[in-house]
Formats: structure tokens, sequence, C-alpha cells
């Protein structure tokens, strides 16, 4: 065994000279493998950078919620109408159903609907958001003075406002707005707190527009039914038409871990459930239920995909550059026949013979595998850099250091795999005629 | 003196398809552990195939070969390297270093098949015999930077270095001059002179004179076998 090892160690020395000496050669035999590990890992960063912005949008939508919205049911008979007022969407009865599910951690009820917002002579039309405290945390927002809406507002029905950051702006350009008054559906609100600035959520996926906070404003619902009604009231805007809404949107929380499987069967249970709820207290189809879950699961399943199409043809190309490695070793052997039988003279059994020929095809695509893995490196790291220097958006860009292992070992075994045949075609030469060879 | 390689009734034959060559035709021979012996004979005659035998390259169709009281001929591939490793040295016509390598390179090779930790130790060894046959000066050099008595010198250590009981030399001074060659064969005759068996193929009577037993073949027989004067 020590014996082996020492044979292991020296055949690895030598190999790594002999390429050495031909480099240029030893290069352009691998150069396949250098191609095809270094695209693989690549497009794997980039693959994967894309897919982490996706996934990251759907997060922070957050997979464990369902969100049921009031829709405009697109069969509506009156369409044509111009002066229509159409009632349609979730209400408050709804509502009170789904505070019925057992398994929710919470769940936030908006209503949203634009309006005028007047402070003096300034003016903002802004969205109102009607909503309870919870909404803060279900959507991460962040105070940058004040506070947010609690309990107590709803319950006394307060008037009291929080602005969202570019509101503030609109309306309080030179003072701070804390405890200032603002005119709302005509009537006062007091300003008890400010946001911080908030990324847009990402549009993506389509059924979701993206959402701007900022110039958002938020009240208790419990005064917005006081002050504005059951039923708000929304003119469309271009035409005499209106729209009455009871709740714009609940979000709702299911206690429930995304990253195992009940946690997920649980959310979709409850999504089920919700949906149960909403057909058969609607006759019109006047809601849409949205579940991030659902989308992060299409998304995996894309990434999923993305990766084995990436591996087919990370298998083929290393397919290629392993048959150009067996060529070159066929090329090889022929050459050094002579050498073989010299080997074999001085006491090389065929197993020696085998062994280095297979140490010398394994070190040249080990080494082209660390070359591969190093141009992959530098083009994941370098294009998003070179996209940002000139001023492009950075392309996202996530390597992923088990690719870079998995490439290393792939490559150690196509030496071998493509190494052995012209390695036993070596150690089956005879000796005599090797040595007559030249 | 014990017979070191002992050859009875040994017949090789080649076959070319439905011919038959039958090119070493129920040899016998005895050769003395220490002996220094010359096999002459002309061009076909078997030469080479004999040596390829005693020097267990090959495997002889019938017949029996000890070398050391020890039967050869039905070993195994693996069996046989060991052999070679162990107790032969090889000495060519064409001298067969590895390019690649270095004078000391050349001479530690057998070492490697012995499985041998090659180390400081080792390289000392392979050093001292590059400056036995001369080459002191040139041990990082590479064979084409050597003149042809010089490669042949590297050779002659090569052999020496995993200390066979047999060298065995095909035709060893055939690429040389004759001044290269006597230095060759003073140096093969020192080695006798401190034990080793030296078993060479040459054509040439000048060669052959510097051994002490000279072995003639003919159409794969044994045609002679003189010893000469001391
Ligand atoms: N591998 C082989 N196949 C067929 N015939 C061979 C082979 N090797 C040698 N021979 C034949 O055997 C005879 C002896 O060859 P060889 O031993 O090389 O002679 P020498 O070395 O005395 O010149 C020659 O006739 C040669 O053609
Ligand atoms: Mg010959």
């Amino acid at each position: 065994m020590l014996t082996e090892l020492v044979k292991f160690r020296r055949n690895t020395i030598l190999a790594i000279r002999g390429l050495w000496l031909h480099k240029l050669r030893a290069f352009l035999s691998v150069l396949g493998i250098i191609i095809g590990i270094a695209s693989v890992i690549a497009l794997l960063a980039f693959g994967k950078g894309s897919m982490q912005e996706a996934l990251d949008a759907i997060k922070r939508q957050g997979a464990t919620n369902i969100i049921a919205r009031s829709q405009k049911p697109p069969d509506d008979s009156a369409t044509g109408s111009r002066s229509f007022v159409a009632t349609y969407g979730l209400t408050f009865r709804d509502y009170e159903k789904f505070e019925n599910i057992s398994v929710l951690n919470r769940l936030v009820p908006m209503r949203v609907f634009p309006r005028e917002i007047r402070r003096l002579e300034r003016m903002h039309n802004g969205r109102v958001v009607a909503t309870t405290p919870e909404y803060m945390e279900v959507n991460r927002l962040e105070m940058a003075s004040g506070r947010f809406l609690v309990q107590q507002d709803g319950i006394l029905m307060r008037n009291v406002v929080v602005l969202g950051s570019v509101s503030a702006d609109r309306l309080f350009p030179f003072d701070n707005p804390l405890d200032q008054t603002i005119v709302l559906a005509g009537q006062d609100f007091q300003v008890i707190g400010v946001l911080k600035d908030r990324m847009p959520t990402g549009g993506s996926g389509g059924s979701q527009a993206a959402e701007d906070f900022n110039s958002d404003v938020y009240m208790p619902l419990p005064t917005s039914r006081r002050r504005v009604g059951d039923t708000i009231f929304i003119r469309t805007s271009g035409s005499r038409g209106a729209e009455k809404v009871e709740i714009s949107q609940v979000t709702m929380t299911v206690d429930a871990d995304v990253d195992s499987r009940e946690g997920r069967q649980k959310v979709k249970a409850v999504g089920d459930l919700v949906k149960q709820i909403l057909e058969e207290g609607h006759l019109k189809r006047d809601f849409a239920i949205t579940i991030p879950l659902d989308r992060l699961e299409q998304a995996e399943e894309t990434e999923q995909n993305f990766k084995n199409l990436l591996v087919l043809i990370a298998s083929i190309s290393l397919l290629v550059g392993g048959i150009g490695i067996m060529n070159i070793m066929l090329a090889t052997v022929t050459e050094r026949t002579r050498e073989i039988g010299i080997r074999r003279a001085l006491g090389a059994k065929r197993k020696d013979i085998v062994l280095q020929f297979l140490v010398e095809a394994v070190v040249q695509t080990t080494i082209g595998g660390i070359l591969g893995i190093g141009a992959g490196i530098a083009i994941a790291y370098g294009v998003p850099f070179a996209s940002s220097v000139f001023g492009y958006r950075p392309i996202p860009s996530a390597p992923q250091w088990d690719s870079m292992i998995y490439s290393f070992f792939v490559s150690s075994g196509i030496g071998v795999l493509f190494g052995l045949y012209p390695a036993w075609r070596a150690a089956r030469l005879d000796p005599i005629e090797a040595l007559r060879h030249d | 003196m014990a017979a070191i390689v002992r050859i009875q009734n040994l017949v090789k034959n080649y076959y070319m398809g439905d011919v038959t060559v039958n090119v070493l035709k129920r040899i016998d021979l005895e050769i003395e552990t220490g002996d220094f012996v010359a096999l002459m004979g002309p061009s076909g005659s078997g030469k080479s195939t004999l040596m390829n035998i005693l020097g267990c390259l090959d495997r002889p169709t019938s017949g029996q070969y000890f070398l050391n009281d020890r039967d050869i001929s039905k070993l195994g591939d693996d069996r046989l390297s060991d052999v070679r490793s162990r107790y032969l040295g090889f000495i060519f016509q064409s001298y067969n270093l590895l390019p690649q390598y270095t004078v000391v390179e050349n001479i530690e090779l057998p070492l490697l098949y012995q499985g041998i930790n090659l180390n400081a130790q080792t390289k000392q060894r392979c050093i001292g015999l590059a400056q036995m046959v001369g080459l002191g000066e040139r041990l990082d050099h590479r064979p084409l930077q050597l003149s042809g008595g010089q490669q042949q010198r590297v050779a002659i250590a090569r052999s020496l270095v995993n200390d066979p009981n047999v060298i065995l030399g095909d035709e060893p001074t055939g690429n040389l001059d004759s001044k290269t060659s006597v230095e060759i064969m003073e140096m093969l005759t020192g080695l006798n002179k401190i034990g080793k068996t030296i078993i060479m193929v040459t054509h040439e009577n000048d060669i052959a004179e510097w051994a002490r037993r000279v072995i003639r073949l003919r159409d794969g027989h044994i045609e002679s076998d003189v010893r000469n004067r001391d």
C-alpha cells in the first residue's frame, strides 16, 4: 500500500512536469473541459443570481401569506354603462369568516382608495390605506419618526394618520410632520408617524402589481368606516363610473414554516379554505386569491429545470472534452511506445503503466477543471462588475461553491473515465515489441 | 560455482498465421554465477530472442529456464516484472534512456518499480553511480545533451541501481565507435570483477574477446561454446 502511494506521488509529480514541458499542447487538449466547466459555473451563478432576486421578491411578499383581494368581475354585464356604480369585492362578512380560521398568525385587512390630501395650501394625491396595526409587520415597514397605528387608535376611532416618506415630503417639505394636521375627506387628521423609505415590491409574476408604499397614507380601519363609510366609493378616473368596495384586500399569515413540507401543505390548505369561503359567499367572481407560495414553488421548479438543463449541457460539453482527452492520450501512448517498453524492461508492471497514464490523464483534466473553475469564478464576478462599471444594471450573480467542488471532482472523474482506455492500451503492449518501436 | 542461469530444452516459436517460425531449437545452456559471456552468431540466428527470454521479457514456447534455481518459464506477467526488477539489469544497443529525464532521474527509474521511496539517500546512491561511470559533472543533463558513449554509461549506471545479479546487454557497443566501445567494455569488465554475471550479444570479435566465454548460435542451435584464455 505504501509503495503504491509512493508510486502515485511520483507519477503525479512526473505527470505535472511532463505537462509543463508541453504547456500549450496540454492546455489545448483540456480546453474543452476548461470551457465546459467555466460556462457551467458562470451560468449557474447567473441563473442562481436572477432566481435569487425573484425568490427574494416573493419572500418579501411573505411566503406564508395568503392574499385575498377585491377584483372587479371581468364579465360585469354593465361595464358598457358609463355612469354605473359597480359594487363588488370582499366584505366585512368575509373578513369575520377569515377571523375564524384558527391557524392564522394574523390577518390584516386593507381598504385602499385614492384621495386628495391637503395640508394648508399643499395637496397630495395619495393612496389612503385603512388598516390595522399588524399591517406594519406584514409589510415590514420601518418608522422614520413617531409611531405606527396601534389597536387603541382603531378602538377609539381616532383621526390619526401615518405618512409614507413621499407623502410626508410632499405635504411637509420644510417642517416636521409629527403632530401636525392634514385634511382628508373633509376631516382633520393628526400625523402620528412617518415611515422610512421603502423599496417598491417587484411586480414579478404579473398577478400582483408593483406596490410603492412611499406615497401612502395610513389610517385605522374603524376610523375609515366611520369617516368614509362602510363602503368606499372610488371614482374611476376618466369616466363617470364609480366603484363601491368594502375591503380591498385581506392579507392572512399562516402559522407555518415554508421550508418544511408540512408547513407548505398547511399554507395550501388554508389557501383552499379561503377560496372555499369566498366562493360560497360570492355569486360573482369579484375576488382574487394570491398565494405567494405557489409562485415560490414555481420559481423553485424553474430553477430546478434550469439546473437540469445545465447539467445536460455540462454533460455534453464534458463528454466532448473527455473524448478530446482520450484522443490525445491515445496519440501519446503511440508516441511513447518505446518509453513504455523501457519502463517494462526496468521492472514496471502492467498496473504501473496503467497508473502512470491514468495519473497523467487525471492530472491533466483536474488542472483543466481548476482552470475552468477559475475562469468560471472570474466570469461570475467579472461580468456583474464590468456591467456596473459601464453603467448597466449589474447582472445578478451568485457563484455556487458546491458547483465548484462538484466540478473539481467531475473533472478528475473525466480523467479516470477517458484515461482508462488509453492507459489500458499502453499496459497491454508487449514489452519486446514496444522496445523495438521507434 | 553454482549456475545462475540454467536452460533446458528451450524452444521458442513464433507463429505468423499458419506459418510457425522455429527460432530456438532445444537449447541447453548453463551460465555460472560471475561469468562473462559473449553471445555471437549471424544475424537472425536467434541471439536477441534468447536474450529476451534470459531477460524475462519473453517466455519460452517450451523447455525450462531457471534463474537462481527458480523456474521462470511459467511465471505470470507481474512476477516476471518483479524478477526483472530484482535480479536483472539491462543495457541496450540504443541506450534507451528516457529523454525527458535527467541523468540522475534515469538512473533512479528502476527503483521506482521496486517501490522504493525515492529520497535523499537513494538520490545520493544514484549520484554515486553516475560518478562511478564518470558522469559526476553531468547529473542534471538530459540524454540528448550527451554523446552516445556517455548515454551508454548512464544506461550502465541505471542497470546497476537495483544491484542485480545479472547484467544483460544486446549489442551494447553496436552504436559506438571502437574507442568508446573499449571504454564500455572496460567498465563491464570492472563490474564482472566485482561479481556481476554479464551476458552480452555482439557481432564483433574484438568485443567478444573481453568475455571469458563465447557462445555462438546458428539457426537456433548452439554452434560452439568456447572459453577464452584469461
Ligand atoms: N516477433 C517475431 N515474430 C516473428 N518472427 C520473429 C520475431 N522476432 C524474431 N523473429 C524471427 O526470429 C529470428 C531470430 O531473430 P533474432 O533473435 O532477432 O535474431 P538476431 O538477434 O540473432 O539477429 C529471425 O528470423 C526473426 O525474423
Ligand atoms: Mg538481434
